[in-house]
């Protein structure tokens, strides 16, 4: 990945440290809309971070900044020199008009052969879809395809984007299963953004709650516990692991939103 | 060998569908279908500029077209939606674009021949500058290839990728522009979207691959241009409008064929 692109004059500092990726006092605007403000954040080899915060907390700009999508107005994204970074989309624009392969989008990034596609494929738990169309594909196998592409090359961190998107409980639940198990097997880090909280939270080593700035962070039932946090989510959430997206209500997110200072 | 207008006729519609076949796969697959619309009724507007000052209208057409590309990429989802600054801009082009023709005194100018093209007085130095764009557009594609399509699948994985796919839109951007204003003389400015769209959808039909499909295209276009020429000249009948006639004559078999197979199965 060709990463170097997007480092920063910081990265002249050398880092001792082990941090894949390293931000300091980051702060995106569109026009006059703040997204971010003042993030700083680490992400250590072979830790999974989520990242959570309600729609429009700028959950997408931080990632955005990270793979370079938009240009920060402060502050500076490091990456660790030659970091191998497995991107994860939301989700693809597949017009049906689109005709193309599993195997085929898999080689799109990167020029490898059948045998290493199949390793991928299988470590993402999706085998013998190389030939099928991608309009074919169910939203689940779809998210698998894609982890997949992001293993290919092995990356040192997998980066995902509300991955979950579009799939049902049981399903998203599966996904972050196969996440763990890709971490295990090989060790990456992993690096997600989601409001999706019941899954995401007993899966991660750090929470980081985003509401424009960093509300707070730390192991799972640490950030549940803080009053920011309950702040922002609401205190039916106190249980972590209960079942959170069904009796969550977005017009909350909203109202909750505007009472702090920073709204985009 | 040039000398016979049908010789032109053909070397020219040949030019032009296969420049549209991978362009129009594109805009089948970004669903940019009313984008191009508007890049050629805006070419208008170049169209009656270079009349103005009596130059070749080939060069007030692409400037035009290219304009009108840019500013609605660089001006969509600001204030307006992409859809609305496109309608604003594309069709008062067009309609500016005709109140300056009428007001070119002297030279009597058949508005028909640019709205719905005029390919049998294609001239040889339109030749050269239907090839040359045909040219330089297939080999920006060839040479972008993989980033246009990577960013057409999904910007950010475009940006993870270290393709900035604001740049490869630029690029799609000119090669349309370039295409519309190639094909005026063809086509016409009412006509060159069709010979976009449905080419590209019929090829749809034939192909499993994203290159695959551009190839069909290519010969759907090529297919179209040939028999839409000799049936023009055979009932006499406007051969722009002709060269339609086929490709939607093909798209329309290709798709019967294939609603067939399936009930078969």
């Amino acid at each position: 990945m060709k990463l170097e692109a997007f480092v920063t004059l910081a990265q002249a500092r050398h880092s001792t440290d082990m941090s894949l990726i390293t931000i300091e006092g980051l702060t995106v605007t569109y026009g006059s809309v703040t997204a971010l403000k003042n993030v700083s954040l680490d992400v250590n080899a072979g830790e999974i971070v989520t990242i959570v915060g309600p729609n429009g907390s700028g959950k997408t700009s931080l990632l955005k900044a990270i793979i370079g999508a938009v240009t920060p107005l402060e502050g500076s994204v490091r990456i660790k020199q030659g970091l191998k970074i497995g991107y994860v989309p939301q989700r693809l624009n597949l017009d049906p008009t689109l005709p193309i392969s599993v195997g085929k989008f898999m080689r799109l990034t990167n020029k490898i052969n059948k045998r290493l596609c199949a390793i991928a494929l299988q470590q993402a738990g999706v085998t013998k879809l190389a030939e099928k169309q991608m309009s074919q594909l169910s939203g689940g196998q779809l998210q698998r395809v894609l982890l997949a592409r992001a293993l290919l090359g092995n990356p040192e961190i997998l980066v995902l984007d509300e991955a979950t998107q579009g799939l049902d409980q049981p399903g998203s639940a599966d996904f972050y299963r196969q996440i763990e198990k890709v971490r295990k097997e090989t060790g990456c880090a992993v690096l997600m953004i989601s409001h999706d909280l019941h899954v995401v939270m007993s899966t991660s080593d750090r929470v980081i709650c985003l509401n424009g700035h960093i509300c707070c962070s730390g192991a799972p039932e640490t950030v549940v516990a803080t009053p920011e946090y309950q702040e922002l989510f609401g205190t039916e959430t106190n249980g972590a692991l209960a079942l959170y997206r069904h009796s969550h209500d977005h017009k909350h997110d909203h109202s909750s939103s505007e009472n702090t200072e920073t709204v985009n | 060998m040039l000398d016979d207008f049908m010789t032109r006729a053909f070397i020219a519609g040949l030019g032009l569908a296969l420049v549209s076949a991978p362009l129009g796969c594109f805009v089948v697959w970004r669903r940019m279908a009313y984008f191009g619309d508007a890049t050629a009724h805006a070419a208008m507007l170049g169209v009656a500029l270079s009349l103005a000052v009596q130059t070749d209208v080939i060069y007030g057409a692409l400037i035009f077209a290219i304009i009108m590309a840019w500013a609605t990429t660089q001006l969509s989802g600001r204030n307006y939606a992409m859809d609305t600054l496109l309608g604003v801009f594309a069709h008062s082009f067009l309609a500016v674009g005709l109140v300056i023709v009428s007001f070119l005194s002297g030279v009597r100018i058949d508005l028909m021949a640019y709205l719905f093209g005029d390919i049998l007085a294609v001239s040889v130095s339109d030749l050269g500058i239907i090839w040359a764009g045909t040219l330089i557009v297939l080999g920006l594609i060839a040479w972008r290839w993989r980033p246009l399509f990577l960013s057409t699948l999904n910007e950010e994985l475009s940006y993870a990728s270290g393709y900035n796919p604001k740049r490869e839109q630029l690029f799609l951007t000119i090669a349309l522009g370039i295409t519309v204003a190639v094909s005026i003389k063809v086509v016409g400015v009412l006509l060159i979207t069709a010979m976009l769209i449905i080419p590209a959808a019929a090829a749809r039909n034939l192909a499993r691959d994203p290159e695959l499909m551009v190839f069909a295209a290519g010969l759907v276009s090529c297919i179209s241009v040939i028999a839409g020429l000799r049936s023009s000249y055979i009932f006499d009948t406007p051969p722009g409008p002709t060269i339609v006639c086929v490709a939607l004559f093909i798209f329309i078999v290709l798709n019967l064929f294939k609603t067939f197979k399936r009930l078969l199965h």
